[in-house]
């Protein structure tokens, strides 16, 4: 009997080791999920919250964690790695700040349809609405700037929550998508099974594009005159770069970008056409204005491009091929919506596209790029920004990735710099966000180690994230920054000097870092170049340092970019000088 | 115009948030909403009524679909259907009103369900024309309190398929 009683509690210990043994953390199946999704990089910041999680990366070798300086980092770090890779970027931080400081981030994203997922630690499910210290509801802060959002509340849910977030951040129109996760859910424990697949009863996005909508859109362009096409970061997004240039070659239309668009054709390619919009080229806008077809292609007419809507490509059938139905009809009534996956619309299009007769639209085209080229005083004695950025292009050409920060250096990035590969502009656009471009490009560089990164910034814009130099040096990513400094936030004073008459408020910015004496206080290298002659070799120089180099180019103070649209006023009108 | 919209929703926490704040974010309105679940317990239904010009009440409904959790969205003013709402409306009933009471509860096919020696309160359904004139009707004899839901609706003949 006494024997039997030992075996009985014998077993019983053996059958409960066995359940733990099966059983890990929330913040082990954190770490276990990424790794199914096979993350290599988290870029992120500590806390209270999420101490679980950086215990589990401590020796964690598959992933690496890059500790940003400030949580804003972080998350657009995260997103230059996904625009630069096309794989999602991961970020995480803590609950309170640390989620509220991603904000911007999150918002930069979703205005770009960038697939991130970001991680933000949240107080103890029993403490939530407490106000606990650091508690923020960041699940209702970020709704309308996420593609979708969670807050975990069992841990039973987390490896099929992590799977959702992946799914929905890299699937359809890409975006942004949140996890909060309260602290108990990552201590607590259950079994470990990730899913192998996703069913969601709401979201089934579309990717193959109407067959009868198609052959419509086959018959509008055998009949157009004057067909334009204009194309937007959807097309980087899907990877449809090669199919877009098939397409433009065989039916031999002129085209068009967005800002975020550039490089879905080769910015040297003879039908293209440079930007349009607000700061497009003359000649992009005057064939959008008189077209007679507009094929816009993962675009969404942004008030940036279009300018006046009454006076947007007036005399023109549209044809809008968009994964998004929500984009079709949202800013322009379209004639032909084709919903699906840029990539296997243009596929398709590509089995039987003919060229129309369009040879004395692109004469006229040609005229006008000869009448209207982008051009700009070119100067001896002080440093031109746009000769800045011919020089770097010239330098590094499709050896590089851009990424740019928000103002009047990134305009002239858009007209001055060609664009040749897929993915090598890293860009705020719909957001434009000011101190976006440097992590983002820490994230690039991590995600492509072989390319030449370079930020060109403003100096306004560098100083909202120059502690990101820290991060920047500690990993090794020799990430080049290209400060076009004029000692203003220009962009604002641009439109001081030209609609508020010459009233500059709160855009001098004579008080600033020595640039050379900051990246050199971070362990960077800094360079510094005040006339022409010094700029080629102090790009030279910045190539050659393995090493993260910020550059200060001391520009002419009160150059402005042209050509210009006015607000209000359609693209057909511009101030060119 | 006015559109009446069904939305099948996942009937999850905080999914009746996200489409508050996606109709307040986006600048639409809602004149009236209600929820309620349906014969599966993970679908909710919302009766959304909204207005707008064809052009915004086609972006609400594709922006309504955008969300992960909204499982199927009808216009129902696309086609013809039913819409009923429901008022509990309290008033005053000295000696002299209460005969009136009783009789406009009778032609409107109310309910008496509360009375004390000052008060009536009754139960109305039916379509907004109905509640508002039952309302005008009262307001003379003095209304002390009124709770209304929102609208409910369903189109006429076959069921909807909730996915």
């Amino acid at each position: 009997m006494k024997i039997f009683l030992f075996l009985h509690a014998l077993h019983g210990r053996k059958k409960n080791k066995e359940e733990s043994k099966l059983k890990i953390t929330g913040s082990e199946i954190f770490v276990r999920s990424l790794k199914e999704e096979k993350v290599k990089h988290i870029f992120g910041f500590p806390g209270a919250t999420i101490l679980g999680i950086y215990d589990q990366l401590y020796e964690e070798t598959e992933i690496q964690h890059l500790l940003v300086r400030h949580e804003q980092g972080a998350v657009h770090a995260a997103d230059g790695y996904a625009r630069a890779s096309g794989k999602p970027g991961v970020c995480l931080v803590t609950s309170g700040p640390g989620a509220t400081n991603i904000v911007t981030g999150l918002a930069t994203a979703f205005m770009d349809s960038i697939p991130l997922v970001a991680f933000t630690g949240q107080v103890p499910t029993s403490m939530i609405g407490n106000d606990a210290f650091q508690e923020a509801d960041i699940v209702g802060i970020t709704r309308s700037i996420t593609k979708h959002n969670y807050l975990v509340s069992h841990v039973k849910d987390l490896a099929k929550t992590i799977k959702e977030a992946f799914y929905i951040a890299t699937t359809g129109r890409p975006g942004p998508v949140l996890v909060d996760l309260p602290k108990d859910v990552l201590l607590d424990e259950t079994e470990f099974h990730y899913p192998a697949e996703v069913s969601i009863r709401g979201y089934k996005p579309n990717y193959i594009g109407h067959p009868k909508q198609i052959q419509s859109a086959l018959k509008l362009i055998a009949k157009a005159k004057r067909p334009i096409i204009y194309s937007g970061g959807g097309v980087i997004r899907s990877g449809a770069m090669a199919e877009l240039l098939t397409f433009v070659e065989k039916a031999k239309i002129p085209i068009t970008n967005t800002l975020l668009g550039l490089g879905g054709v080769p910015g040297d390619h003879p039908l293209f056409l440079g930007m349009l919009g607000m700061h497009g080229t003359k000649y992009a806008n005057l064939a959008v204005t008189q077209c007679d077809l507009l094929v816009a292609i993962g675009a969404r007419f942004d008030d940036r491009v279009t300018g006046k809507l009454e006076k947007f490509a007036p005399k023109a059938k549209y044809i809008h091929l968009d994964i998004d139905p929500a984009a079709i009809s949202k800013n322009v009534q379209v004639n032909l919506p084709i919903v699906g996956d840029a990539k296997l619309i243009l596929q398709k299009l590509n089995e039987a596209v003919s060229p129309g007769d369009y040879s004395a639209w692109i004469k006229q085209i040609e005229k006008w790029k000869k009448e209207f080229p982008l051009s700009y005083q070119k100067s001896d004695k002080v440093i031109k920004p746009q000769f800045v950025i011919e020089q770097i292009y010239e330098m590094v050409k499709d050896r590089a990735i851009i990424s740019t920060e928000v103002g009047q250096h990134q305009m002239w990035v858009a007209h001055y710099y060609k664009f040749n590969e897929k993915r090598t502009l890293i860009t705020s656009g719909g957001l434009g966000t000011m101190g976006y471009g440097f992590p983002a490009a820490i994230g690039a560089q991590t995600a492509c180690p072989d390319k030449i990164v370079f930020d060109i910034a403003g100096d306004g814009s560098f100083q909202m994230v120059s502690q990101e130099l820290a991060m920047a040096v500690q990993y090794q990513l020799p990430v080049k920054v290209a400060i076009l400094n004029n000692q203003y936030l220009g962009m604002v004073r641009q439109w001081q000097e030209l609609f508020m008459n010459k009233r500059y408020s709160g855009t001098p910015m004579e008080y600033a870092p020595d640039f050379v004496k900051l990246a050199e206080a971070y362990g960077a290298v800094g360079l510094r170049a005040t006339k022409p002659t010094e700029v080629k070799s102090v790009i030279k120089e910045a190539i050659s340092i393995n090493k993260p180099v910020v550059i200060d180019f001391r520009i002419a103070r009160e150059e402005n970019v042209f050509p210009m649209v006015p607000a209000g006023a359609g693209i057909g009108e511009m101030i060119l000088s | 115009m006015r559109h009446t919209i069904s939305v099948f929703v996942e009937n999850k926490f905080g999914v009746l948030a996200r489409i508050a704040s996606l109709f307040s974010a986006r600048g639409y309105n809602i004149d009236s909403l209600s929820v309620g679940e349906t014969t599966d317990p993970t679908i909710s239904r919302m009766t959304i009524v909204t207005q707008g010009d064809d052009q915004i009440i086609e972006q609400v409904i594709k922006q309504l679909r955008r969300l992960m959790e909204v499982i199927k969205v009808i216009d129902l003013t696309q086609s013809d259907f039913i819409a009923r709402e429901m008022v509990l409306i309290k008033v005053e009933a000295n000696q002299d009103h209460r005969a009136e009471i009783l009789r406009i509860a009778d032609i409107f096919r109310g309910k008496i369900i509360d009375v004390n020696p000052k008060t009536m309160t009754m139960e109305v359904t039916g379509d907004e024309g109905k509640i508002k004139a039952l309302i005008d009707l009262f307001k003379p004899i003095g209304i002390k309190e009124i709770a209304r839901t929102g609208k409910v609706s369903m189109a006429r003949g076959k069921q909807e398929k909730q996915q």
